[in-house]
């Protein structure tokens, strides 16, 4: 799987595309594919605080729930709609399905995500390929 | 990533390396290597809905009784009555412990008047087979495992008859529900075809030989078979959602050695006017004291949350009545549904209940089970 270059990442399977200030975040094909067939997705409200390594929501699939961790801290400046009513859009293209916008409160946290080829490394070894 | 001791290896079916070659993701199901889905569960599920699916579930067992008194030691251990069966026919039943509670749930087999094949729990294989031996030596009559002797495919849906019948001589119309017939399967002759299932559809079950090439030929022959109806082979995910839509126990949540048949629901299945046999008196204790204390609910989630197995049920005071044994999504139904054990005093149909999921109090209601029941056939 080609994780996109210009992302950073989480070691719980997040990715954020960072943009001046503003970072769109979502989960990893690696996450979706091991949740399977997602089914809810229990976002943040808009205005909503984040703070980086704290759950900010959950994602449901038919067998599993997991929470999800902020990558970064700031307010959520935007939810993903999309994904009330198909969340199964997260299966199909993960790195596309954005959940939430994030107005960044520290930009130097972003820095400290690991890149696309560390995080391809961190999935190869927690599956032991 | 951790390091522990080298646990024993996993089992595995014979069709083990066909399932990793489509690309399932695996799971350790009671010790067995198996595929929990291939192409995602909801698509499995609704494939056996709308059309046609594959499983294998070889990694069930299989008792052979044999002999002049195979019937009366099958009544002895087995709450159903077993007598009630001609040859070609079959029941569900189960396999209790004195106390009335489960060994395990099965289905017996009447192949013929000293004849009888018992299809048990993979999880329960070693278990069952001993508790049979055991119990049925004072009877004359000889039991054998023939668990590894036959791959067990289940075929299931709607169109599972029209995808098996381009396979067989045998005229699978005159094969009624829980009845069974031999005969010639993609070339097998003297192929037990049984049309039983776990799923709430009509399917069939075949058992063919268990060596690798033979298996998955007759794998490769029934997902070409059932291509023009849509056949996808599924996995236990699937298999897990379709048979809680039909309200069908799974050892360890609906039933196991410490819940008895009455508290499980399970009271048409259990014959105790045939005769005493293991675990009756318990049950006639159960009835004398004025049945189960507590009973298996079927519930429906009204607000959004996914009671899942082990969550906590309360009624509309905060206070725990219950536990969820089997939760999740229902895929067909749209729904999220769940079994759960609550005081008898609790069951109304529509009543309102709890379900913790995770923090939240989340309402559910009480329902009829089967949640699903498949459409009756149009002739």
């Amino acid at each position: 799987m080609a994780y996109p270059a210009n992302y950073r990442y989480t070691r719980e399977h997040e990715w954020i595309e960072v943009d001046g200030k503003t970072g769109t975040v979502g989960i990893t094909d690696y996450a979706q594919n091991s949740l399977g067939d997602i089914v809810f997705v229990d976002a943040p409200k808009v205005g909503a605080t984040v703070k980086k390594g704290e759950v900010f929501g959950s994602v449901e699939s038919v067998k599993a729930v997991s929470d999800l961790y902020a990558p970064v801290s700031g307010t959520v400046t935007e939810v993903n709609e999309e994904l009330a009513s198909s969340p199964e859009k997260i299966n199909t293209d993960a790195h596309k399905s954005w959940i939430m916008k994030v107005e960044l409160s520290d930009l130097a946290e972003a820095d400290s995500l690991l890149s696309a080829a560390d995080y391809d490394k961190f999935v190869a070894e927690e599956t032991g390929h | 990533m951790s390091t522990s001791a080298t646990a024993p290896a996993l089992r595995k079916t014979p069709l083990n390396a066909v399932h990793r070659q489509l690309g399932a993701k695996m799971v350790d199901f009671g010790g067995w290597d198996m595929p929990v889905e291939y192409s995602g569960l909801i698509a499995e599920h609704m494939a056996v809905r709308t059309g046609v699916g594959l499983f294998d579930v070889s990694h069930m067992g299989d008792i052979q009784l044999r002999g002049p008194e195979s019937l009366d030691a099958i009544q002895h251990i087995c709450m159903n009555d077993a007598s009630k069966l001609q040859v070609g026919q079959a029941q569900y039943s189960a396999m209790l412990y004195p106390q009335g509670t489960f060994v395990d749930d099965v289905i017996v087999h009447k192949l013929s008047d000293n004849d009888y094949l018992i299809v048990i729990n993979a999880g329960t294989r070693e278990k069952d087979f001993n508790w049979v031996k055991t119990n049925a030596q004072k009877f004359h009559c000889h039991v054998s495992d023939y668990s590894d002797y036959y791959t067990q495919l289940a075929i299931q849906g709607p169109r599972a008859e029209e995808t098996l019948q381009k396979l067989t001589n045998v005229d699978l119309s005159t094969i009624k529900s829980y009845w069974f017939k031999w005969g010639t399967v993609c070339g097998l002759p003297n192929t037990l075809i049984a049309r039983t299932g776990y799923t709430g559809e009509d399917g069939f079950e075949i058992y063919v030989p268990s060596d690798e090439a033979t298996s998955k030929r007759v794998w490769e022959e029934v997902l070409e078979a059932g291509k023009e109806f849509g056949i996808v082979p599924c996995g236990l995910g699937a298999r897990n959602t379709l048979r809680l839509e039909a309200a069908l126990s799974l050892y360890g949540h609906e039933i196991s050695e410490t819940i008895n048949v009455y508290e499980a629901g399970l009271d048409r299945f259990c014959k105790p006017e045939k005769g005493p046999f293991i675990g009756s008196d318990a049950l006639q204790q159960v009835t004398a004291a004025g049945g189960p204390e507590r009973k298996l609910v079927g519930l429906e989630m009204v607000d959004r949350g996914i009671a899942r197995d082990g969550y906590g049920v309360f009624d509309e005071n905060a206070r725990p009545i219950g536990t969820v044994v089997s939760g999740s999504p229902a895929p067909f139904l749209k729904k999220n549904i769940a079994l759960a054990f609550i005081p008898k005093d609790y069951s109304a149909i529509d009543r309102q209940l709890f379900v913790q999921v995770r923090n939240s109090m989340v309402k559910a209601k009480m329902v009829p089970i089967p949640f699903y029941r498949r459409p009756k056939k149009q002739s």
